[in-house]
């Protein structure tokens, strides 16, 4: 499965997307993100990035005041998540520029889109910001 | 109408901004104008409200479920932006079991097949997402024809859905798989690579074996690629797949190595140490090249890369511990790393490094690391102290001397909240190693004796495993009074009621034995006049007398002792002690202390007329004593039978009698009972000795020589001064614990002793000489007995057999990869060493033939009603002939794979497994 979900979770601890990518129902979705922002929010700049979470990891990467929280499977390469990490935040720079939390906020679809390029079923598929972004300028262009 | 008013998401989001307090009542609101705007016959409004309800659904955990069906209206609106709208809310709450999920199959196929790249790319997105049985199945033939789409994005995500098919509908491979084969080699377009690496790695993680023919593919990309993502997911396959096959470890090990010291990205170089670690740790060169390149990660700043040092070496450790061992001093560092995670990490590593010769140095270090961290951490590591320790049958521990008090110290520690797990360590080792009994007698003392543990609730479990082993060995206790008096001390009422029955059967256990022993010494002081009551000779000898016992058991021993400690007076006095601290207790509410408190104080009614005449009048002196010791006697008698573990397994290896039938009626028990009452217990208690015979001649196996009197004295002076001769204390400390006769364990000194270096350079420093192979300690002391009770003692090692979830996945890949090749192969199988060409020639064959295939199908499938069916028909077929084939072979195959130099294991039982263990490695690599 590789990736199992993606967060964006600002300070506060509240949601502002989350993609999963194995099916769990709305009370797992709640006590999961519940623990995991709870464990994750709490480290600091002097820790690591990778929290151990009951059969899997999680990976995450603080950008000002909006947390990427990644769950990944044991096996899967720490590092290369932080750099998917900083990929879709560069992507979403691209195309909002400067992004920030707001954007995520009110463009959510998009941001929903952005990660739908970049991972299918787990899987990271698409790594070129062009290549991601390319789609996505074409519906604009549709609709 | 409905839409001029219609609040649109962006008003929602801002409205949910402004909620401070009542955001749930606002949602609220939101969801009842949303219920009613959905049900609109206008497009737009209905999109709208999908929108904002998905969007609560995502971030405010609002259920959708209801509006599955709107959603699916959404999704057949024409206009893009509606179309949108609705993918988005379906691949966000539908789930597989989703009623009405079926009703989308019409809308995707005829989405798959617009002209318009975005709508395809939804559709196909959607499929990835929700995909079921039945979606899978009808839409295969709509993503097979996508695979070859002219374009790219198309054809990626195309190829990304495969996987969801494969998973679900494992016949999709039958159609499929050759051309994602095929898309491995599209190196022009790099997308698709990365895309079809991707699927292969997920498919390869759980069934590597089947993937293995295309080694020569993947071996391809792993030189080729400038990709790090591409090339992590290749390394990633290979680290499924070498281990199957040695030839292709040898083959890869040298383009790994390379890549791992020419990259420059830390994630790329990461991966080629996993893969070393995990899957080429026997290319000794490539792990010495990656344990180079793990040094650099842990001096690193970044606590990531320090993270992942850490975790590399927790890798290699199983099979090369020198490569921690080098890095020991850094790991030992990193327990006090702020970070917890790393802290874990290192003490993972610890543990790895812990062997018979180091252990107690190991121990010192963690418990003094322990003692100063935090609760939390504190816990983790007593608690992986004593699981390591107590592995397999306390494997590693040689002194048990050391290890109890150990224990006793660690349930000292401020934080410790292990109470349970040393509770039933200690009980276990009271009964496991009989050596070790004075020691630990010493130690649940100390625990006793100390008023102020009683007070922890973490250390009742603790407490009562002191009680219940200083009651059971109560001959090893120096001072039975003083035992006695903490036992009863009125603390002990902050215990739970189930401990302080503990306390109070110890304390019963206690007073027969005082009792015994005094009644035993005067009568042999009436009989010798003298008397051998000089308290200040015996206290210097005690040590010595204690250490016989480890040897010479209770008989010898005790009186000797005991003759110093029991005098008329504390006899006196300990019966005044039960009547005032057990008194009491007669009247419990909890029935285990009123049921043991109404023993104790019965036996000392009945004990003390006897007694107390026996104490002052000279004539009848004698004939009383008798009486009374007697009675003490029978009940001493009745404790100091030997407990011995009993093994899980025990019962079943007890044989049925001669002429005991089990499964017969025992209605008629009653009247052979009634008549014969006094007849039968008599048999119950000759049962009962006889079966505590048998259990120690079955189980206790090993302790022949001990009951061996021949090398009984010369064995107690060894036992002396092994015990004295403690080699964990320098020679001189050891001399003056003898002489202090201190009350607490000699570890405490110890501890004293490194505690004043607080500084974990200090730490690190005595790790380093603590981890030097202690070679001239060694075996100063012979290891203990441990009673081991055979298989029965571990718990059943669970036979994990990897059963394959997607069997049938792996057998469709299996038949596709090779099901031609497979017929081939039978006949030539002799052709192992056949040359590369011809064999290449062959699969090439193959290919083309099946290629043919497909594409015949691919033309048909628009007059063929359903033709993935059909195939799937055939070849199921197809397959079973194969397999008919395959088993009139077995015994041939097997004949010539025990030959063979490489895995034929998987036998008779395992037809598929079979199969594959005579895939052909491709001899490209080889």
């Amino acid at each position: 499965m590789g990736i199992r979900f993606i967060l964006m979770v600002n300070k506060q601890g509240q949601t502002r997307l989350a993609q999963y990518y194995e099916w769990l129902t709305l009370e797992e979705r709640r006590a999961l993100e519940g623990d995991i922002v709870r464990k994750c929010l709490a480290r600091n700049e002097q820790q690591c990035s990778f929290v151990e979470h009951s059969n899997y990891k999680i990976v995450y990467r603080r950008y000002a005041s909006l947390f990427f929280l990644v769950g990944v499977d044991n096996d899967e390469n720490e590092l290369a998540i932080l750099e998917f990490i900083h990929l879709l935040v560069e992507t979403m720079d691209r195309h909002f520029g400067n992004v920030c939390e707001l954007d995520i906020m009110f463009h959510l679809e998009k941001a929903h889109f952005m990660l739908e390029e970049m991972v299918m079923n787990g899987c990271i598929v698409e790594t070129s910001k062009s290549n991601i972004l390319s789609p996505i300028q074409l519906m604009e262009k549709t609709s | 109408m409905d839409s001029l008013f219609q609040r649109s998401l962006d008003d929602i989001i801002k409205g949910l901004r402004h909620q401070q307090a009542g955001e749930s009542a606002f949602v609220s609101k939101v969801l009842e104008e949303v219920r009613r705007e959905i049900k609109s016959t206008d497009s737009h409004t209905k999109s709208t409200a999908l929108q904002k309800l998905t969007y609560l659904h995502s971030i405010c955990f609002v259920d959708m479920s209801w509006a599955a069906f709107h959603a699916i209206e959404c999704i057949s609106y024409p206009n893009f932006t509606h179309k949108k709208v609705g993918y988005l809310a379906i691949s966000q709450s539908f789930q597989e079991s989703t009623p009405v999920i079926l009703l989308i199959s019409n809308q995707l196929r005829k989405d798959l097949k617009s002209n318009v790249e975005v709508e395809v790319s939804l559709a196909l997105e959607c499929l990835s997402r929700i995909g079921n049985l039945d979606l899978c199945r009808d839409l295969t033939p709509e993503v097979f024809t996508l695979m070859a789409s002219s374009r790219i994005p198309v054809r990626k995500k195309a190829i990304g859905v495969v996987l969801r098919l494969f998973g679900k509908y494992p016949d999709a491979v039958r159609v499929c798989f050759k051309r994602l084969v095929e898309s491995l080699e599209s190196s022009d377009s790099p997308p698709i690579v990365s895309a079809v690496i991707g699927v292969f790695c997920e498919l390869a993680s759980k069934d590597p074996k089947a993937y293995l023919p295309l080694a020569p593919e993947f071996y391809k990309i792993l030189v080729d690629s400038r990709n790090n993502w591409v090339l992590i997911k290749v390394l990633k396959i290979f680290t499924k797949l070498a281990p199957l096959e040695p030839r292709l470890a040898k083959k890869i090990v040298e383009p790994i190595c390379e890549l791992m010291s020419k990259t420059g990205a830390k994630s790329l170089m990461f991966e080629c140490i996993r893969t070393i670690l995990t899957s080429l740790a026997e290319h000794e060169s490539a792990v010495k090249l990656a344990a180079g390149r793990i040094n650099e990660l842990l001096i690193d700043e970044d606590p990531n890369l320090r993270y992942l040092g850490l975790h590399a070496l927790a890798i290699v450790a199983p099979k090369h511990i020198w490569a921690v061992l080098e890095n020991k001093e850094f790991v030992i560092k990193s327990l006090s790393d702020p970070d917890p995670n790393i802290k874990l990490e290192s003490l993972r590593l610890v543990m790895e490094m812990v062997s018979e010769s180091n252990v107690v140095e190991i121990c010192r270090v963690l418990v003094n690391y322990a003692t100063k961290s935090e609760p939390e951490f504190c816990n983790v590591i007593l608690g992986s102290i004593l699981s390591t320790c107590s592995n397999n049958v306390y494997e590693i521990i040689v002194d048990f001397d050391w290890y109890v008090s150990l224990l006793g110290e660690m349930s000292r520690i401020q934080h410790c909240q292990k109470g349970e797990e040393i509770e039933n360590q200690l009980i276990d080792i009271g009964m496991r190693v009989q050596d070790v009994r004075p020691e630990l007698v010493r130690v649940g003392r100390d625990l006793l004796m100390d008023p102020a543990l009683l007070g922890n609730p973490f250390l009742h479990r603790i407490l009562s495993a002191a009680a219940w082993l200083c009651g059971e060995y109560v001959e090893f206790i120096r001072n039975p009074v003083e035992l006695m008096e903490s036992l009863l001390q009125p603390r002990t009422s902050l215990l739970p009621p189930s401990v302080r029955a503990v306390y109070l059967e110890s304390a019963f256990k206690a007073l027969v034995f005082c009792l015994h022993s005094y009644l035993k010494s005067a009568t042999s002081s009436d009989h010798s006049a003298l008397g051998l009551s000089d308290p200040g000779v015996s206290s210097q000898s005690y040590d010595e007398f204690s250490g016989a016992h480890g040897e010479n058991g209770e008989a010898s021993g005790t009186t000797l002792i005991q003759e110093n400690h029991i005098t008329p007076d504390s006899v006196l006095h300990l019966l005044n002690l039960i009547d005032m601290a057990v008194g009491p207790l007669s009247g419990s509410y909890d029935v285990e202390i009123q049921e043991r408190a109404r023993n104790i104080l019965g036996f000392t009614e009945l004990i003390k007329p006897v007694l107390s005449d026996s104490l002052h009048p000279q004539d009848e002196r004698h004939k009383q004593q008798v009486e009374a010791s007697k009675m003490v006697r029978l009940l001493h008698d009745t404790f100091s039978d030997e407990l011995g573990p009993v093994s899980m397994s025990a019962q079943g290896r007890v044989p049925v009698p001669d002429g005991l039938v089990l499964h017969e009626n025992l209605a008629d028990l009653e009247a052979v009972c009634g008549s014969s009452l006094p007849a039968s217990s008599a048999t119950i208690s000759f049962e009962g000795s006889h079966n505590v015979e048998g259990a120690t001649s079955i189980f206790i196996s090993d302790q022949k020589e001990e009951s061996e009197p021949s090398s009984e004295s010369t064995s107690l002076l060894a036992e002396h001064r092994k015990r004295h001769g403690l080699y964990y204390l320098p020679s001189e400390k050891n001399t003056e614990h003898h002489e202090a006769n201190n009350d607490y364990p000699p570890a405490n000194e110890l501890k004293s002793g490194v505690t004043v270096s607080n500084d974990a350079q200090d730490l690190a420093k005595l790790a380093e000489q603590s981890f030097l192979p202690k070679r001239k300690s060694k075996q100063v002391k012979a290891r203990p007995v441990v009673v081991k009770l055979d298989e029965g003692d571990v718990l059943p090692i669970s036979s994990k057999i990897p059963q394959a979830k997607d069997d049938s996945l792996s057998e469709a890949v299996r038949d596709v990869l090779l099901g031609n090749e497979a017929d081939a192969d039978t006949l030539t199988q002799k052709a192992a060493a056949d040359s590369v060409i011809r064999k290449k020639g062959k699969e090439k064959l193959n290919a083309k033939e099946q290629e043919d295939d497909l594409d015949h199908m691919d033309s048909q499938s628009g007059t063929v009603q359903n033709p993935v069916k059909e195939r799937s028909k055939r070849s199921s077929r197809k397959q079973n002939a194969d397999e008919g084939d395959h088993g009139g072979d077995k015994g041939k195959q097997k004949r010539r794979h025990r030959h063979g130099k490489h895995r034929t294991r998987e036998g008779v039982q395992n037809p598929p497994a079979n199969v594959i263990s005579q895939t052909p490695v491709p001899d490209l690599l080889l």
